[in-house]
């Protein structure tokens, strides 16, 4: 398998474990993604909704249930698995390519140019109604990529002036955002913004999948492919060079594909952060440093984190969703701090 | 000739390191590069190990320029250990090593016993076994530039450049390393501060100053009292001691 080695002593550990308990557990968390919410339904009312759609019987179920759990809830625990499983795998590939702990799948400036291209949608109206949010975001958030890319090459190349471009790049874009909103919007758009620049699920339908999906797989497939470069990046660029990574090429093409997934899961979701940031350090006390157990290892990990936390969102105040951005957080913090410090014990 | 470079010259942010160096690399043997701080020796051997793209000139691997050479076939034929390697990954010893086999495996190949048996011969050679399982972070400096030298040698290269590899060493530690070169058998290009372990341990030196190459030969004839007194501007004296000539400074 691995050139890295296989088990890290002190952890229960293995990928083989790993994406066996993963399994099960993304299992579960999507079955209570389907059952739970304002309007509890059956796991009957789940298995017939089913059998119906995926392979054509003809079972009797409520039509309005079997809508809430097909239309509704199914699809957005798939969009909200891909969603989570995208900005892991950007978070893993930036903290090897850029060599850095902190990286993360906004550090590209990708979330500000998404918020400021969807405010001026919701607030000035951009488009005039032709032009969703969602492309606003997607085009708001392909520009500032290009804006960091533009600025990052032009001053040197190296890992440093990306994270510097990155970081230059998000205050500008975050600073246009603010002054629209400051400038033009009213409260109730005000309260919108707010609620979606901290991520929602809540408009998600079947479509919406079928641009998460193909990209997460078009995205995971190729990280694999470039994961042992991205292990030849341990001890800097010079050193993966000298061990036959063509650097300049690699950069190029795993920082455009992060910024790929990156925008299509904020043009659909928001701007959902943790995930990208601490799924990858969490996963790497279980499966280890080497790349392609990693972001295997994180896609699994990012896609459960996120269907728990979309459901989370749906339950903890009763009637009310709240912004999934605030569960990533509120939940995951605490569950990496223990993850920290028992950690501290194996190394 | 099977590694040379050819009038080879390399600029950064304007400033010319490197200034039409013609190297002419011997087919074995350890072949020191000697020259002061910001001489152009690490550029140097940057551009020889294809890791720096030349700014005029070639380097040439077999009567080839480097840059029509695949990344990983110049990996599989020269190995780089850097001054000071350092990484934040956690990783084994062992882990360093198999590193070395990357541009072997390609992108997809799986790890096959040879690649396990060149591991354990590289870290058998540097004395290095006994750690393979600890941690990179645990490691000391002399033992972390011994793995490097074993992950190096895990790409089976024929050439091994090495970039002042004792210089975060101390004396015991320096010569450890330096015996374990010259006991490796290996081709070696080395980039050395110290004069009298280039004068006893190369076998041949070039050196370099101001991004020239301006002289290259066997020590003794080559590290003179008039070019140190030239290069580096101090007197210095050539002793003939008991285990060879020495470089005495004043």
């Amino acid at each position: 398998m691995s050139g890295l080695t296989r088990a890290r002593s002190g952890s229960v550990s293995g990928l083989g474990p790993f994406l066996l308990a993963g399994s099960v557990a993304l299992t579960l968390a999507t079955c209570c993604a389907v059952l739970f919410g304002e309007i509890t339904v059956t796991p009957r009312e789940v298995l017939s909704t089913l059998a119906n759609r995926l392979f054509g019987f003809d079972l009797a179920v409520d039509p309005i249930r079997e809508g809430i759990v097909w239309h509704y809830r199914l699809s957005r625990a798939v969009v909200a698995m891909c969603a989570g499983a995208s900005l892991a795998i950007c978070g893993v590939v930036l903290q090897a390519l850029l060599r850095n702990p902190l990286a993360e799948p906004y550090l590209l400036g990708i979330s500000a140019g998404a918020s400021t291209g969807a405010v001026l949608v919701i607030v000035l109206g951009i488009g005039a109604g032709a032009v969703t949010v969602s492309a606003g975001a997607m085009a708001g958030a392909l520009l500032a990529f290009g804006f960091v890319a533009v600025l990052s090459f032009g001053s040197g190349r190296g890992a440093e002036r990306v994270i510097l471009a990155g970081i230059a790049g998000s205050q500008l874009f975050n600073a246009a955002t603010a002054f629209i909103v400051t400038s033009s919007a009213s409260a109730e758009q005000t309260r919108g913004i707010m609620f979606w620049l901290l991520g929602s699920l809540g408009g998600v339908r079947w479509p919406d999948v079928g641009l998460a999906l193909p990209v997460l797989l078009l995205g995971l497939a190729f990280c694999l492919y470039r994961a042992r470069a991205l292990d030849a990046f341990a001890f800097g660029e010079d050193a993966a060079a000298s061990l036959g990574v063509d650097v300049a090429r690699v950069r190029v093409e795993l920082l455009g594909l992060t910024a790929l997934l990156t925008a299509c899961v904020v043009s659909i979701v928001g701007a959902v952060g943790f995930v990208g940031l601490v799924i990858p350090h969490a996963t790497r006390f279980f499966v280890g440093p080497s790349h392609g157990r990693l972001i295997l290892g994180s896609a699994l990990a990012g896609a459960i984190f996120m269907v728990l936390a979309d459901v989370l969102s749906r339950l903890v105040l009763p009637g009310q969703v709240l912004p999934i951005g605030v569960i990533t957080a509120l939940f995951g913090a605490p569950a990496f701090a223990v993850l920290l410090w028992r950690a501290r014990g194996g190394q | 000739m099977s590694l040379q470079s050819d009038n080879i010259s390399w600029t950064s942010g304007g400033a010319a390191i490197v200034k039409g160096v013609t190297l002419q690399v011997p087919e074995q043997g350890v072949l020191g590069l000697v020259g002061p701080n910001g001489s152009g020796k690490s550029s140097l051997l940057r551009l020889l190990a294809g890791v720096r793209r030349g700014s005029g000139g070639a380097v040439l691997v077999d009567q080839r320029p480097i840059d029509t050479i695949g990344r990983a076939e110049i990996a599989r034929r020269l190995a780089l250990v850097e001054q000071h390697a350092t990484t934040d990954v956690v990783l084994t010893a062992r882990d360093v090593v198999a590193l070395g086999r990357l541009p072997h495996r390609g992108a997809l190949g799986g790890w096959s016993a040879r690649d396990e048996e060149i591991v354990q011969r590289a870290l058998a050679r540097t004395g290095m076994t006994r750690s393979a399982g600890q941690s990179w972070s645990t490691l000391s400096g002399g033992e972390r530039q011994r793995i490097q030298i074993a992950r190096a040698l895990a790409q089976e290269p024929r050439e091994l450049l090495m970039d002042e590899p004792t210089n975060h060493l101390d004396i015991r530690h320096q010569l450890d390393l330096l015996r374990l070169l010259l006991s490796l058998g290996t081709h070696v290009i080395v980039a050395l501060h110290d004069l009298n372990q280039a004068m006893a341990f190369c076998d041949e030196v070039a050196v370099m100053s101001e991004g020239q190459l301006i002289a290259q030969g066997k020590p003794v004839e080559i590290l003179t009292a008039e070019l140190i007194g030239e290069v580096f501007g101090v007197e210095a004296m050539i002793v003939r001691g008991p285990n060879g000539p020495r470089i005495s400074f004043f």
